[in-house]
């Protein structure tokens, strides 16, 4: 009984064809076209079928009144399985553990996991303002700021609580920035000196410019189906070793200090039989360089309150001694929409299959995603992260042996069940 | 400390006047229980009857226990001050004309975090672990809806003339005001209230200027106070009236009353009872369709706008005192009317502040026995519910009684009431 508050394993889920629909600032078209355009691309970089895309997960603010399964009929498909994941900055994590779930029980075989937004002239106003009931009630008709005062409150707190700076931050985001210039898609042209960053004018103090993603228009997808699949359509793909989501941690902290993976990191490595030390790229959420920071400290990289040291003793950029977010982020690239929940996976997919051009991660086998989502009070409620691995990983093949302790297979606990 | 609020320079006639913007108006049903307690100028929030948990932002169960029984309940306020920011960005129309903007996170001591606009004068900690204190309150913003204000926790000079505070009440300092009827015993302490309160300039009205009002004279001679003629039961006198001055006024204080003291079986005829309705009902309409429009475009028309209406009714139009049965009808038909005139101000940003006093210590109430409203209490309370941007007022202990009572149980108030009592 000891192992009921254990997860099964992710053995055999194989992850495989990342796309970007390309971002723009703004765009007149609706979010179904670019779910449609997402599909396509999907259809088209893996040669599959589309009849045989039988599984759907799909994330999307600007989607509503529909949800994903208004979009079944929109793009003429039919599958077996579908899900909606309107969980923002933890769609990515969540919508890939859903489906990695529904290959594993043969729910379905090929899922398609589509995160896609618009963005008109005046989306975002209305989006904030109609983004929660706590929201509206609570926060919105305070200044309006959207998440920029919600994270300034956090970002201050945690530089008061802990001696951080804005130059600490700035290394986030700078780094992110030479990343960026080797992404074609990244919406951030020029690079970012960290003179431009602290100069940078002030949205909503400690906050400045380059602390906030830019809304934009676009959207990204990858196909999740069994490691045997991917190999017999001869797909380059990447494994999953390990993935944990939680929502509503740590409720009584009276201000965001930590997140939610905190909880649950111990059993993630567990799943992947890796230490932090081994993965060699992380793909952290970063609606604002704080977040960031918490996630080195969070997942088990630094301790609490060494966020700044740790950041002041590595480099960041994709060569550097600790890659993190190495497209850019949505910090550079731009945030679609829930597509931002999507960035940090296609790129670990990317990082993974070798297909990651000039910012690729050096001999890259373990990259880890985090997701976080849904500011709908005072802090973000969803956390999650996952584990990915190369397919070319002797580590991944450890996995298919039998099961011992907290790496108990699916099969083997469908048996005992 | 504030920096005392200046005197506002003379309009400059040659340049646009400014439109007005609401900040953000939408809330779920629930959290306007938030609204309503201030309206009222309590700061209150929901508790769990089962459990006790404080709650906020609004629920519908509790997050503790997840009983549904939340009851609305007030609250001190006190807190400590977690962190705070200035907004320098606003996706708001109304705040971007109002930047740079304070916040605060403040943890309560009965247990929430709450998000409040910060007070100009709160100190900011600046240590790991230090405390500052800040006493948290609510208040109506331009939207009349309820938002939570972070004050400090001892009171600081000039505190009411923080941007913040002024933007959130209609105080009267520097601003023009109409009271309709100056010749009455309010009509007078009003005008008193207000020039101590630092009004610019108070028209007062007066019906039949002929006849004799004593004391008014004496008024009319301050620099502040003008007479002007006005019956409000006179379709021409009030167009007249707006015609010369409506452009001008800030605040209107509609105090002209017709009050007589039958039931319905004292007197013959309606004669009497269609006068208080010409007064105290159709005088409130032919005054919101003078007034009303050209009160609603100056609502943002520089640092001392348009921004208030008052309606003197009376707690009689809550409940009929069948003892003055004709005057509580047509209270309460003027009540009715208040209602709509909120509604139709509120999206311009034009307070209405109500009006409920129990019997007034003047000549109609004379044979009536204490406690009774001093006229210059009502005035005074007046003056300050302008300046805190409370809705409803119930001013004296009768009509506090009388709330008290009808809130518990109408059905057993009107029993009451029938059987002659008070």
């Amino acid at each position: 009984m000891a192992d009921l508050g254990k997860r099964n394993g992710y053995q055999g889920v194989a992850v495989a064809v990342p796309v970007t629909v390309p971002y723009t600032r703004y765009s007149t078209h609706g979010a179904h076209w670019f779910i449609g355009h997402a599909l396509k691309a999907l259809i088209d970089n893996s040669g599959i079928d589309k009849a045989e895309i039988d599984g759907l997960v799909v994330s999307s603010f600007s989607l509503a009144p529909d949800t994903a399964v208004g979009v079944t009929q929109h793009l003429g498909v039919s599958p077996r399985w579908l899900d909606h994941v309107p969980t923002g900055g933890a769609s990515g994590v969540m919508g890939l553990r859903r489906a990695a779930r529904a290959v594993q029980a043969g729910d379905a075989h090929i899922v398609a996991c589509i995160a896609a937004d618009t963005n008109h002239v005046d989306s975002f106003r209305q989006t904030l303002n109609s983004f929660s009931h706590f929201a509206r009630d609570a926060t919105y008709p305070y200044g309006a700021g959207g998440p920029n005062s919600m994270f300034a409150f956090i970002t201050a707190h945690y530089m008061r609580q802990y001696g951080a700076t804005r130059e600490d931050f700035g290394r986030i985001a700078v780094s992110q920035r030479a990343n960026a210039l080797k992404n074609p898609n990244a919406l951030m042209k020029k690079p970012l000196s960290m003179d431009e960053y602290i100069q940078a004018k002030a949205i909503s103090d400690p906050i400045h410019l380059f602390d906030c993603v830019m809304p934009c228009a676009g959207a990204d997808a990858f196909l999740v189906m069994s490691e045997a699949k991917a190999r017999e359509l001869g797909l380059p793909h990447a494994l999953l070793h390990g993935a944990i989501e939680r929502h509503n941690a740590y409720a009584d902290d009276p201000v965001m200090v930590r997140g939610g993976w905190r909880m649950d990191r111990d059993e993630l490595y567990a799943q992947a039989g890796v230490r932090p030390e081994q993965i060699d790229f992380v793909q952290t959420y970063d609606d604002y360089p704080v977040i960031v920071m918490m996630q080195f400290e969070d997942l088990g990289f630094c301790e609490k309150g060494e966020g700044p040291a740790f950041v002041r003793q590595h480099t960041l950029t994709h060569d550097g001694t600790f890659p993190n977010n190495t497209s850019g982020g949505q910090l550079s690239i731009g945030q679609a929409g829930a597509a931002g929940g999507y960035v940090g996976m296609v790129e670990a997919i990317r990082q993974l299959t070798g297909a990651a051009g000039p910012r690729s991660v050096a001999q890259a086998k373990l990259g880890l995603v985090a997701g976080f989502g849904m500011v709908t009070y005072d802090r973000c409620l969803c956390t999650g992260a996952v584990i990915l691995g190369s397919s070319t990983d002797p580590r991944a093949h450890s996995h298919s042996l039998p099961p011992e302790g907290a790496h108990a297979s699916f099969e083997a606990a469908r048996q005992e069940a | 400390m504030s920096p005392p609020f200046p005197k506002p320079r003379p309009k400059n006639p040659q340049l646009r006047t400014p439109q007005l913007t609401l900040p953000p108006a939408s809330r779920g049903r629930v959290a306007l229980g938030l609204t309503a307690e201030a309206a009222e100028g309590r700061f209150a929030l929901q508790v769990c009857e089962e459990c006790g948990a404080v709650q906020y932002p609004p629920r519908e169960a509790c997050r503790v226990c997840l009983s549904h029984r939340l009851r609305w309940k007030a609250q001190a306020g006190g807190g400590v001050l977690l962190t705070s920011t200035t907004l320098n960005h606003s996706n708001d129309p109304y705040f971007r004309d109002r930047l740079p903007w304070r916040l605060g996170m403040v943890q309560l001591d009965v247990g929430p975090s709450v998000m409040a606009h910060l007070h100009g004068d709160v100190a900011l900690p600046t240590q790991p672990g230090e405390n500052v204190r800040v006493r948290v309150t609510t208040r109506l913003d331009r939207s009349g809806k309820a938002v939570m204000v972070a004050l400090p926790e001892q009171e600081t000079p000039h505190m009411s003339d923080d941007p913040l505070l002024r933007e959130m009440g209609s105080d009267p300092r520097y601003r023009k005001v109409l009271v309709t009827d100056g010749k009455s015993a309010v009509g007078q302490a009003l005008i008193k209230a207000l020039i101590a309160a630092g009004a610019e300039r108070i028209w007062a009205g007066q019906t039949e200027p002929w006849k004799a009002a004593p004391g008014l004279d004496e008024l009319a001679k301050l620099p502040q106070v003008t007479l002007v003629p006005l019956d409000v039961g006179q379709e021409r006198s009030v167009i007249e009236l707006a015609g010369q001055i409506g452009g001008k006024v800030d605040i209107l204080i509609n105090n002209a009353e017709m009050h007589r003291t039958f039931g319905i079986t004292g007197r013959r005829g309606v004669e009497v009872a269609r006068a208080e309705m010409e007064v105290n009902y159709f005088g409130l309409l032919r005054l919101a369709q003078a007034f009303g429009p050209v009160l609603r475009a100056r609502a943002a028309d520089g640092p001392a706008h348009a921004t208030a209406w008052v309606n003197l009714l009376s707690i009689f139009a809550l409940a009929n005192w069948p003892a003055q049965g004709t005057f509580s009808a047509s209270k309460a038909a003027a009540y009715s009317l208040a209602q709509a005139l909120r509604a139709d101000m509120r999206g311009s940003g034009i307070h209405v502040l109500n009006v409920f006093p129990g019997p007034l210590d003047d000549e109609w109430n004379q044979p009536m026995p204490p406690p009774k409203l001093a006229p210059s209490a009502l005035a005074n309370a007046i003056v300050k519910a302008l300046r805190d941007g409370v809705e409803d007022i119930y001013p004296g202990d009768i009509a506090q009684d009388w709330l008290t009572r009808w809130r518990d149980n109408p059905k057993v108030l009107e029993r009451e009431l029938s059987a002659g009592a008070m």
